[in-house]
């Protein structure tokens, strides 16, 4: 009964978002003020909807319902109860429905924070967002119903893949589609403008924020996502820049591009069209993304079991969503009032480069994401283009974005001088050659790449705080009015420096496990001892436990480093009893920032273990570097200006008036 | 500095960035791909020594040798012709005989392909799409064997 209340809301919720289609933009762009104000209740309602009919099948998940067919697919009663409610998003019709949940709460979030948004902007930004539900959620009854019922139930159910039976699963995905599905709610603003017809800096105030609550999310979905496959495939490996990893990465950069032109737009006023666009480009991408991850072209660790015809349909959706809004673009971009122009050497001259290179760069990716599917389309040859390929052409795109990234840091608006900006900096300039050949020299490495690479990764770390360090002038005026200038810094200036230091230590982090990870595998007995790097590692045996819902084969390690006993370790093989199907748990020991990974494979002879021990140098600077981003992005969150929304002068009042009137009469 | 000149800058720097990425595109092109090819593509003609391959197929039944030390040898078939693979490290959980494999490396001198990397599928009912059209070319797709289900 609840599984059917469940299936009705779906309903209920595409007959609301129908009407938000159609009715609040034919208000919006009518001036009808009735209409309009409908929009924010029903998008309230479009999300109540979804969310019960979410909780529906979470129920059919928690209570084990195998009468529903994809409960029956991918639970088991045994499962323990974390992965009864993270299941319902690990299979390709629960994770859309999470994708509608996040799309809905976007739309009711913008309804209920946005009080001070001028009406119609309102009402058509939320009948975008209605036609993007509308889809989705037609996509979902149509072609991927969660709540098909069985005739013949079985008695027990297939389980869930046990790669998916790990608390990254309930965390990685929400995660991700909050950032993803977030970057909806930024196109339909833009698509609102471009509908209304007006663009302006007060624009770029109210879609900051869900730019930045989207690309905060996003940065932390990836991360955790990298996180994850490095812990639980076992390779190692942390990024395989793998299609669907590209996918979610090619929102990201240019969702950091947008991020930064929507900062030139507020503050003076320039770079319109070329907001909107990237507004459209990025939620595109993330469109692609889903088709890319759930369509089934692929091969890759995220495809579920596929059907061909919803793959049909998400490309359906793409191209009418992709082909509309660039249509709507091109029809009315030349409409929108100019913005202002401004001198090549200022903090909007390096926006504008940071763009140009961010957008580059995607281009880079997206080329080598999709060549392999066009090709095969087009020639029926098969090719995979992998880490090496974008290591040289997305790793020499990134050299001019870190390289400018602290000049421009330090350039002021309108007009600035370059040459005064690189003698400030060339303590840092100094300080990270210094730093840089100081690490080398310390591991060992000699390449002169992996010097200038350092020398990059440092520059950009220390670069990032000069600003501070100089507005703050410690030296001047003592420790302790320095603290509170410090304290007393603006927001931006906070956000702007913790943003570039985390992609610095990222950065570090990338070129510290490139060069100078080292892995052995080799096979061990007990009582055995082998050595690698500075560590000692001991076999001592293994024993045979039972978990909730599988057997497991729990190896014991002794790791010492310097000949000093450090911890036990327990890297394991599990077999989940449901399904039959095993699965490799590692084990991993940190020193500071750097780790050693352990993962054990086939037993060998009578009593010897394959043993597969990596060391990982300062790997965890990767997924530090992506937190401290978005603390950055956090703080700029909380930017007082992003929360008092700009009155409109009355002179803008008057102008605002007028547009309309001009579309009215324009349309008529 | 007018409004054209600066427009005109601002195009020639985009232009400039486009030309640098097609250019480490189309160098990247020429030397960083990988093809895919089925064991009768090898037998048929021998890809040039050192050049990396993707090789696919299954795993034919009975030819996993594991357990001597840390190199496992296996061939991948498809049907028609099969490779020898040797590996060392630890193979994926789902890798099993008589299921489909991608591997990647190189073919040795002694005609060996040997990997350095494999992939297995990540679900029952998965196949990577590469093996199954590999083996509907050959004609050894089975279709109710591949996709079992349960209505």
């Amino acid at each position: 009964m609840i599984v059917e209340l469940g299936h009705f809301m779906l309903i209920l919720a595409l007959v609301a978002s129908l009407y938000q289609s159609v009715f609040p933009m034919w208000g919006a762009v009518n001036g009808d003020t009735r209409l309009m104000r409908t929009a924010a209740p029903v998008a309230h309602i479009i999300f109540a909807f979804v969310l019960l009919s979410f909780v529906a099948l979470t129920y059919a998940y928690l209570t084990s319902d195998f009468s529903v067919l994809n409960v029956a697919e991918n639970s088991h009663s045994d499962k323990p109860l974390i992965y009864k409610i993270s299941g319902v998003w690990g299979n390709h019709e629960g994770s859309i429905l999470l994708w509608v949940l996040i799309l809905a709460l976007f739309g009711s979030l913008v309804a209920g924070f946005s009080g001070k948004l001028p009406q119609n902007l309102k009402a058509a930004t939320l009948g975008a967002q209605g036609w993007v539900s509308f889809a989705f959620l037609l996509f979902v009854i149509l072609a991927s119903n969660p709540f098909l019922r069985l005739a013949n139930p079985p008695v027990q159910g297939r389980d869930l893949n046990p790669m998916l039976q790990d608390v990254g699963l309930a965390i990685h995905p929400p995660l991700l589609y909050v950032g993803y599905v977030g970057f909806s709610i930024v196109f339909s603003f833009a698509i609102a403008a471009l509908i209304i017809g007006r663009i302006d800096a007060a624009w770029a105030r109210w879609v900051r924020p869900w730019v930045l609550i989207s690309w905060i999310f996003l940065t932390l979905g990836i991360a955790m996502g990298s996180y994850w496959a490095y812990y639980e495939l076992g390779w190692g490996g942390w990024w395989f820049w793998d299609p669907v990893e590209n996918a979610s990465f090619m929102p990201w950069l240019t969702g950091s591009a947008l991020l930064h032109s929507a900062l030139v737009m507020e503050k003076r006023d320039a770079l319109k069209v070329w907001t909107i666009f990237l507004a459209i480009v990025t939620f595109s991408l993330s469109l692609l993304g889903t088709f890319l991850v759930r369509s089934g072209v692929l091969t890759s660790v995220h495809a579920f079991a596929v059907d061909p015809s919803r793959g049909l349909f998400i490309l359906a959706i793409l191209m009418v969503f992709i082909v509309g809004s660039f249509v709507l673009f091109a029809m009315r971009a030349p409409a929108l009032k100019q913005g202002g122009l401004f001198a090549p050497i200022s903090r909007e001259g390096a926006l504008v480069l940071n763009n140009l290179f961010l957008t580059t760069a995607t281009a880079a990716v997206f080329f080598g994401t999709l060549y392999p599917l066009l090709l095969e389309a087009a020639t029926g040859e098969k090719i995979s283009v992998g880490e090496p390929f974008f290591n040289l052409t997305f790793g020499p795109i990134m050299v001019p974005v870190l390289l400018l990234m602290p000049i421009g840091q330090l350039l002021t608006w309108k007009r600035s001088d370059l040459k005064g900006v690189t003698q400030r900096l060339s303590l840092v300039f100094a300080l990270a050659c210094v730093a840089a050949a100081l690490l080398l020299w310390a591991e060992g490495g000699r390449q002169v790449f992996a010097l200038i690479g350092f020398a990059l990764a440092f520059w950009t770390i220390l670069g990032s705080f000069w600003e501070l360090v100089e507005r703050v002038a410690p030296r001047k005026v003592g420790f302790a009015r320095a603290w509170h200038r410090l304290i007393g810094l603006p927001k931006t200036v906070w956000s702007t420096a913790l943003g570039h230091l985390g992609i610095g230590v990222t950065a570090l982090g990338v070129l510290c496990v490139s060069q100078f990870e080292s892995e052995k595998v080799l096979v061990m007995h007990p009582g055995e001892t082998t050595s690698f790097q500075e560590y000692q590692l001991t076999y001592e045996g293994f024993e045979d436990l039972a978990g909730p819902n599988y057997q497991e084969r729990v190896t014991s390690y002794s790791l010492s480093k310097d000949g000093e006993f450090v911890r036990k370790m327990h890297p394991s093989k599990r077999v989940y009893v449901a399904s039959g199907r095993p699965m490799t748990e590692t084990d991993i020991a940190t020193f500071g920032f750097s780790q050693v990974y352990l993962a054990v494979g086939d037993p060998v002879g009578q009593s010897g273990l394959v043993t597969r021990i990596y060391h990982k140098p300062l790997i965890l600077l990767i997924w530090i570097g992506c937190l401290i981003m978005s603390a950055g992005g956090t703080i700029a969150l909380f930017d007082r200006r992003l929360r008092v929304a700009a009155p409109l002068s009355a002179k803008a009042h008057r102008k605002v008036a007028n547009n309309t009137g001009d579309q009215q009469s324009a349309q008529s | 500095m007018t409004r054209k000149q600066r427009r005109l800058t601002l195009i020639a720097m985009a232009g400039c960035a486009l030309a640098f990425a097609t250019g480490l595109i189309l160098f990247a092109l020429n030397d960083q791909i990988v093809f895919f090819q089925s064991p009768s593509d090898i037998a048929a003609k021998a890809p040039a020594p050192e050049q990396r391959i993707r090789l696919g197929g299954l795993v034919e039944s009975g030819s996993v040798v594991r357990g001597q030390n840390e190199t496992v040898t296996f061939s991948v078939t498809d049907g028609d012709a099969s490779v020898n693979v040797t590996y060392t490290g630890i193979l994926p959980d789902l890798f099993r005989e008589g299921q489909g494999v991608v591997t990647e490396g190189v073919v040795n001198a002694q005609g060996t392909f040997v990997a350095d990397q494999v992939l297995a599928k990540h679900d029952e009912n998965y196949m990577p799409k590469e093996v199954a059209d590999a083996l509907k070319e050959q004609g050894h797709w089975q279709e109710d064997a591949q996709s079992a289900n349960y209505e």
